[in-house]
């Protein structure tokens, strides 16, 4: 097996290696895979006010194609809206990084684990909104999330 | 080869080309386990690729359809046995790698230069579905079969067709697609390779059933890890054989020419290495042992069944008698073969049936 | 002694032969689960074509238990097949006890010895074994040899696989390759004589090993029995890092995660999970062979490789971030995928 400049890149430099608070109302956090299948890859986001996705981490143990998998959509998603990020094929990934046949389900987690940190997060805030239309209709300021 | 000892003997074994030499070496000090994913697997799996290449465009097939194995003899064991076809046909003169892989294969008979009878053949195939394993160029005789018309009554009649070509790779084009065959077995050491290392062909879409069992190599078709000094030597033989032997024509020619004695198959195609020869009244074991003595090595029928001289099959098949075939010896050159190796011959031939004949002792036949 | 093309060849030769001979009076061979690929194959071959074969589990060290072997054979028992050392762990079955108990139950003993010759003494006669496969390059000698030992008394028949010409007493026909059959011999040879010296010094090379990485590393487990092992091999699971991604890493170092065989797919290793090690840490192993070109400068070496990228590896895996928060992994409900 031989792979690609790109994905050598990516594994040898990973790039948003890291942990964002999973607590924090604007981040999203993607946890995919199972260790019994020699793949899990953490992914996370932080949403900025303006919608656009500002941050990205990510956490993977797996094999190098899915280090560099999970290490290239922090990258792609960066700077993107999440409906824009959450467009991102696995096909895109593979092709970039040139995977090879026995490898294109690293691309498919990696693509699971961006659309699990969007779910995640549109959970969080639409908690959050519905938080916030309680509020505003009843006038109340009791409500609170951990009530 | 030098003039002091002529090697006579290259459908036994061929001497090692240089090329191939070359290439083992190399392969052989890289090391490494072709299945291995680290680099070192990796080069040596280039080298098999590479071979693979080689070996495909000397017989006119695709990489994808060569299976390496430890020779001929393994080669036509699996190509007999794996096609999955019950009834087999084989010809009455093949190798006995092929008669014995399926003993109770149905023989076809071959005329007096040992060419198939393909009115026998047709007439066989009728009955059934088979498999017809008919060789390209004979290893005694050099005879070679026609094969694009066996190749045509085989298929018109829904037979699988497979060809021993071990002695006819790298000696006259052989084209498996172009021909049509299914199944075709090489020899590496046959044409300049080295020995232990050969291959089957098997085309793209012919029904293929391995059965060594293993790591999965060769795309599940022959488990074993590579010999990847063997392939890559055989590759460069591969290529190295390309251009065929047409050179050495002449000196068959020549030899045919000089010498009294018959010679076998004459009436049929051969390729330009192989003379099967009698010397009238002289044992063949005699001849072999004399000639070895003035520097000429030849053999007596076939090599395998080294040491022991049986009475030869294929001059049998083809209605010699017991008494003359016995005093067949075959004479086969190769890529080094040069015109002072026949002259040596020629000579020593000359005067051990001068001294025969002229003292008439008692190593005459019976 | 028969040449074969290798150990392949001679594991496949020596079960399919003796079976095939034997067949209308024993219709049964015993094996290990943790066998090579090509002796597991050949069983299943011979399941097909109406064999029973028993496969016999392995202690947690990998090591087949004597009681269990002596149970499972019966007076339809033809061979017993059992590797003289794993391919991938290393360890060395208890070759002396096997072949008496297969005397006393009168089955042949048949043993892959691939990875055992040259590297462990072996004697036919002490061990009562029957047929024994020897491999060439895994000697240091060439690739595409390799050969069969045959009992002559008493007697072991055999069918043969290749036939034709009738070399090697019919057992296996083809022109012999005389370079490699040499290059066999004077490696059989020369390991014969350095065995035990080499021996030593690998011993110690692999306690080097261990130790550096220990030292360095927590949560690093050696698969395998540690004492009834050949110095020359290491299987550990380096936990949380996945092993093709530290292969990945250390360019400089040739191993391999499970054995070479199959490691292009992606299947963890059937005989670490034979073991009753966790997938998850199947997933983590990688196997370190050390052999007679191998130095203690490059032990130091590769100690140093494989702690830097454990490390790198570590810091980027989810599981080890778990592990240092104090999450047991396997509480968490993981999505098949």
């Amino acid at each position: 097996m031989s792979y690609s400049e790109k994905l050598i890149d990516h594994y040898e430099n990973p790039r948003n290696i890291g942990t964002l608070d999973k607590n924090s109302e604007d981040v999203g956090t993607g946890l995919v895979g199972a260790p019994a299948c020699g793949d899990v890859m953490k992914l996370q986001i932080k949403v900025g006010a303006d919608g656009l996705i500002e941050d990205a981490k990510f956490k993977t143990f797996g094999c190098g194609s899915a280090i560099a998998s999970s290490s290239l959509v922090t990258e792609w998603v960066k700077g993107k809206t999440i409906d824009e990020a959450e467009t991102i094929k696995n096909t895109d990934i593979a092709k970039h990084l040139a995977l090879p046949p026995v490898k294109i389900h690293c691309s498919v987690l990696a693509e699971d684990a961006i659309k699990a940190a969007i779910a995640d997060y549109r959970a969080k805030s639409a908690k959050k909104d519905d938080i916030t239309d309680t509020r505003s209709d009843s006038g109340h300021e009791h409500a609170h999330p951990n009530d | 080869m030098s003039a002091a000892y002529a090697y006579l003997d290259h459908n036994a074994t061929s001497p090692l080309r240089p090329v191939a030499l070359d290439a083992m070496v190399e392969a052989l000090r890289a090391g490494g386990n072709p299945s291995s994913v680290h680099r070192a697997g990796r080069a040596a799996r280039a080298r098999i690729d590479r071979a693979r290449r080689q070996v495909a465009d000397l017989v006119g097939a695709l990489p994808a359809e060569v299976v390496f194995t430890s020779g001929g003899t393994e080669a036509n064991n699996m190509a007999l046995r794996g096609a999955g076809r019950r009834r087999v046909l084989v010809s009455a003169v093949e190798h006995e790698s092929v008669l014995k892989a399926v003993p109770e294969a149905a023989r076809i008979a071959v005329d007096g230069d040992g060419v198939v009878d393909l009115a026998a053949l047709e007439r066989m195939l009728a009955e059934g579905p088979a498999l017809v394993s008919v060789m390209f160029a004979n290893n005694e005789t050099g005879v070679i079969q026609p094969i694009a018309e066996i190749v045509r009554l085989a298929r018109a009649a829904g037979a699988l067709i497979h060809c021993d070509a071990v002695q006819a790779a790298g000696k006259v084009a052989v084209d498996l697609h172009g021909l049509g065959l299914d199944y075709l077995s090489l020899s590496a050491h046959k044409l300049g390779g080295p020995p232990g290392i050969g291959a089957l062909v098997v085309r793209a879409d012919a029904p293929f059933a391995t059965d060594r069992a293993g790591g999965g190599q060769e795309s599940n078709r022959r488990a074993g890890t590579e010999n990847v000094g063997g392939i890559a030597g055989l590759g460069a033989a591969a290529e190295a054989s390309r251009s065929g032997l047409d050179g050495v024509a002449g000196m068959r020619d020549r030899l045919e020419a000089s010498l009294p004695g018959r010679v076998f198959g004459a009436g049929a195609a051969r390729p330009p290495n192989t003379t099967c020869l009698s010397m009238p009244g002289v044992k063949a074991e005699t001849q072999v042992m004399a000639l070895d003595l003035g520097g000429v090595a030849v053999s007596a029928g076939s090599a395998c069944s080294s040491g022991k001289v049986s009475r030869s099959a294929v001059l049998a098949a083809m209605g010699i008698d017991p008494a003359e075939a016995a005093t067949a010896i075959r004479i086969s050159c190769g890529w080094n073969t040069v015109f002072e190796d026949i002259e040596r011959l020629i000579a020593a031939w000359q005067g051990l049936y001068i001294r025969v004949t002229q003292s008439d002792i008692s190593q005459r036949a019976a | 002694m028969i040449f074969t093309s290798g150990a392949t060849e001679s594991n496949n030769l020596a079960i399919r032969g003796v079976a095939e001979f034997y067949k209308d009076r024993k219709n049964h061979v015993v094996t290990t689960m943790t066998e090579h690929k090509c002796v597991l194959d050949t069983c299943r071959h011979l399941e097909q074509s109406g064999f029973e074969v028993t496969y016999l589990p392995v202690q947690k060290n990998g090591l087949v238990d004597l009681e269990v072997l002596r149970n499972a054979i019966t007076d339809r028992t033809v061979v017993v097949s059992i590797m003289a050392v794993n391919n991938e762990i290393g360890v060395i079955q208890p070759l002396e006890e096997i072949g008496k108990i297969c005397r006393e139950k009168k089955t042949f003993f048949h043993t892959d010895a691939a990875q055992a010759a040259g590297k462990i003494p072996l004697d036919v006669e002490k061990m009562n074994i029957d047929l024994m496969s020897i491999s060439g390059h895994k000697i240091y000698g060439p690739k595409g040899i390799g050969a069969l030992y045959v009992r002559r008394k008493p007697r072991v028949r055999l069918v043969p696989l290749i036939v034709g010409g009738g070399q090697e007493r019919g057992f296996r026909s083809g022109t012999l390759p005389t370079p490699l059959c040499v290059g066999l011999g004077e490696a059989a040879e020369i390991c014969a004589k350095e065995m035990d010296g080499e021996a030593k010094r690998l011993k110690k090379l692999q306690e080097r090993m261990l130790k550096g990485l220990n030292d360095k590393l927590s949560d690093i487990v050696v698969n395998g029995d540690l004492e009834q092992r050949i110095p020359g091999n290491l299987n550990i699971s380096f936990a949380y890092v996945e092993g093709e991604s530290l292969m990945m890493g250390i360019k400089g170092l040739s191993v391999s995660s499970g054995s070479a065989c199959t490691s292009a797919s992606l299947e963890p290793s059937y005989v670490l999970r034979a073991l009753g090690v966790e997938e998850d840490m199947a997933h983590t192993s990688l196997r370190i062979g050390l052999g007679r070109f191998t130095t203690e400068q490059e032990v130091d070496t590769a100690v140093d490789e494989l702690v830097r990228h454990v490390n790198k590896l570590r810091a980027m895996s989810p599981l080890w971030e778990m592990a240092q928060e104090g999450i047991d992994i396997k509480s968490i409900e993981w999505a098949a995928h």
